[in-house]
């Protein structure tokens, strides 16, 4: 039986008093695409950053394809260097061109030369649908391009895991469409493990194998999107879904 | 054409012109109406008046103060007479070329360094070799040229010395501590603290005073430290806390995802810093660190409190001239002019790299 690539047992955190992660189990298998939905405060996004230690979990394990999260900065590097992250406001680097963002990663992270980086960031930047905007700066582009630039730099890392955090919640409706039309292609076509906090439903109806609703620091419910969205089985998952289709 | 767009055709260019412009910026309102006027008087009262002790009355030709003092303007034959000394303080009057040839040589350098072709990796042969060039020129002792002890050096190469290292030592040193302000480790964070509160808490002369004449009484016997060299590191030491402090404030300014993205590529802490983090905090903090280092090129006229001849005390001297006496304002207004070229200098050029470095943020 092949081991679950991420692994959390009994995961616990606090923010301060406040108890945001409450004994967290979740085992994603390779190549499993993950939704996970539910109201604000739930927990869910904080999940997945200390996935990539972005935040540190107080109790319990977490092991990511073999390794386990700990305070060990090696063990934290190797992690990072699988795991790619995609953030609800880019966060890409102002100051460096498009393909100077692509490149710098696999530059000085994975050692590649120049020309190898430069070359997989155009194939990217293709794949993403915007070649041709490789020497703009970021702050000369459009919201949904941002987006596309930072999944291609993340992608240019080849890492095994992709990590969405609300990727379209900061984007004009326009531009929503383009950037979960790069998300379902890289869902159909790499075989990567993704997991996609959103509230894009109709994304997760498409793409998820499974759907994950979670509600105070809990995990209420999982399932295949079918049973999710057209039987769900507790309350609050009723509730929940009733807010966000209309 | 009809009546319509010959009025519309009128309108614009009316205003575009001088009657206009005059008429909407200067005229506007009461308020304007009088601040204006007000700006006028004092302009009749002032600009003829300067002008006239500068240039037109002013004597250029004098030899003798006797004759100089008979003119009402300002008497430039003084500063004719005294430049070499205000310029290269009590160098050997022979030997004065050399010295010139040390600030043109420091000058070209600094101005190679700011414009970015010459932003290469060679940039630091460069400067090695200009330093070396520097250092045979004024001290001398090798190819002939005679040994010049560095108590003798004055004027402009020292001033511009004194701030060049300065400014080239401090910052970096600056930015260190500045980082190590913000770390998580204890030992360095409380470090750096200490530093920078102890250093800005006391003003430049105290610092200065303190390496000419309490730290002699802290060295061994006999084990002196070059009192040039003594000022240098006291004047590094005193720009480093306060480029220290400007630095934390743009690197507080840099939005927590900018980390976040960095971490999440897998970038070291060393890394993210010179890639990510300092590029930008250093943009931001462009105009109050330009304003730090025109602070410190001027500061150096405070050394005069340890015995070195730096540009303000090379003026002082020239007035202190018996033969002379009484031409101060001539004197300080000579060197406010040096010292006013350089600043200025300094400013244009950091307006410049601004517009320059903006160039990615905009649409």
């Amino acid at each position: 039986m092949s081991e679950a690539i991420i692994r959390l047992e009994n995961v616990n955190k606090w923010f301060g008093q406040f108890h945001v992660l409450r004994n967290l189990n979740l085992d994603v298998e390779r190549g499993e695409r993950i939704v996970i939905c539910g109201p604000s405060g739930s927990g869910k996004s904080t999940m997945i950053r200390c996935l990539n230690r972005l935040e540190e979990h107080q109790q319990g394990r977490i092991v990511i394809d073999g390794t386990e999260l700990t305070n060990d900065l090696r063990d934290i590097e190797t992690i990072r260097r699988d795991v790619g992250m995609v953030f609800q406001h880019f966060n890409l680097f102002p100051h460096l061109t498009v393909i100077e963002n692509l490149t710098l990663g696999p530059i000085w992270v994975l050692k590649k030369s120049r020309s190898e980086a430069e070359a997989a960031a155009m194939k990217y930047l293709e794949r993403v649908r915007i070649p041709e905007q490789a020497h703009k700066y970021p702050g000369q582009l459009s919201g949904g391009q941002q987006q596309r630039v930072a999944i291609a730099r993340s992608l240019c890392m080849s890492p095994k895991i992709m990590l969405f955090d609300e990727p379209t919640s900061a984007l004009d409706p326009e531009m929503v469409k383009e950037v979960l039309d790069v998300m379902v292609n890289l869902a159909e076509e790499s075989g990567m493990t993704m997991l996609c906090v959103t509230h894009e439903m109709g994304f997760a109806r498409k793409v998820a194998d499974r759907v994950i609703f979670m509600d105070q620091g809990e995990i209420i419910e999982q399932n295949t999107p079918d049973v999710f969205f057209d039987h769900p089985q507790h309350e609050r998952t009723q509730l929940f879904l009733q807010q966000i289709l209309h | 054409m009809s009546a319509n767009s010959a009025m519309a055709s009128r309108g614009p260019a009316y205003s575009h012109s001088r009657i206009g412009w005059i008429k909407d910026n200067l005229f506007s309102s009461p308020l304007n109406m009088l601040l204006t006027v007000l700006v006028g008087w004092l302009l009749v009262m002032a600009v003829p008046a300067m002008s006239d002790w500068l240039f037109f009355d002013a004597d250029f030709t004098s030899d003798t103060a006797q004759e100089c003092r008979q003119a009402q303007g300002a008497c430039w034959a003084f500063i004719a007479e005294k430049h070499r000394l205000i310029l290269f303080g009590v160098y050997p009057y022979d030997e004065q070329w050399r010295p010139l040839l040390a600030t043109l040589v420091l000058v070209a350098t600094l101005v190679c360094s700011a414009i970015r072709f010459f932003w290469k990796p060679w940039l630091g042969l460069l400067w090695a070799a200009a330093l070396a060039a520097v250092a045979i020129l004024m001290w001398g002792g090798v190819f002939g040229l005679s040994h010049v002890e560095n108590d003798r050096w004055g004027g402009l190469p020292l001033t511009l010395i004194l701030s060049t290292f300065g400014i080239a030592f401090a910052f970096p040193f600056g930015v260190l501590l500045a980082l190590g302000r913000r770390s998580h480790l204890p030992a360095v964070k409380s470090l750096c603290i200490v530093y920078i509160e102890l250093i800005r808490g006391v003003p430049l002369i105290s610092l200065l005073f303190m390496s000419s004449v309490m730290l002699p009484l802290f060295l061994p016997e006999g084990f002196t430290i070059d009192k040039l060299l003594r000022a240098q590191i006291a004047i590094i030491l005193f720009a480093a806390a306060y480029i220290a402090e400007t630095v934390r404030g743009g690197l507080q300014a840099i939005p927590k995802g900018q980390y976040e993205g960095a971490d999440a590529l897998g970038l070291s802490y060393w890394q993210q810093t010179r890639l990510i983090i300092l590029p930008q905090a250093l943009k931001v903090v462009i105009p109050p660190l330009v304003g730090i280092f025109i602070s410190l090129f001027k500061d150096t006229s405070l050394v005069v409190i340890i015995g070195i001849f730096d540009l303000t005390q090379a003026a002082k001297a020239a007035i202190a001239d018996a033969a002379w006496r009484g031409f101060s304002v001539e004197a300080y207004v000579f060197i406010a002019v040096i010292y006013f070229i350089f600043c200025f200098a300094i400013s244009r050029y950091s307006q410049r790299l601004e517009r320059h470095l903006d160039k990615g943020y905009q649409r």
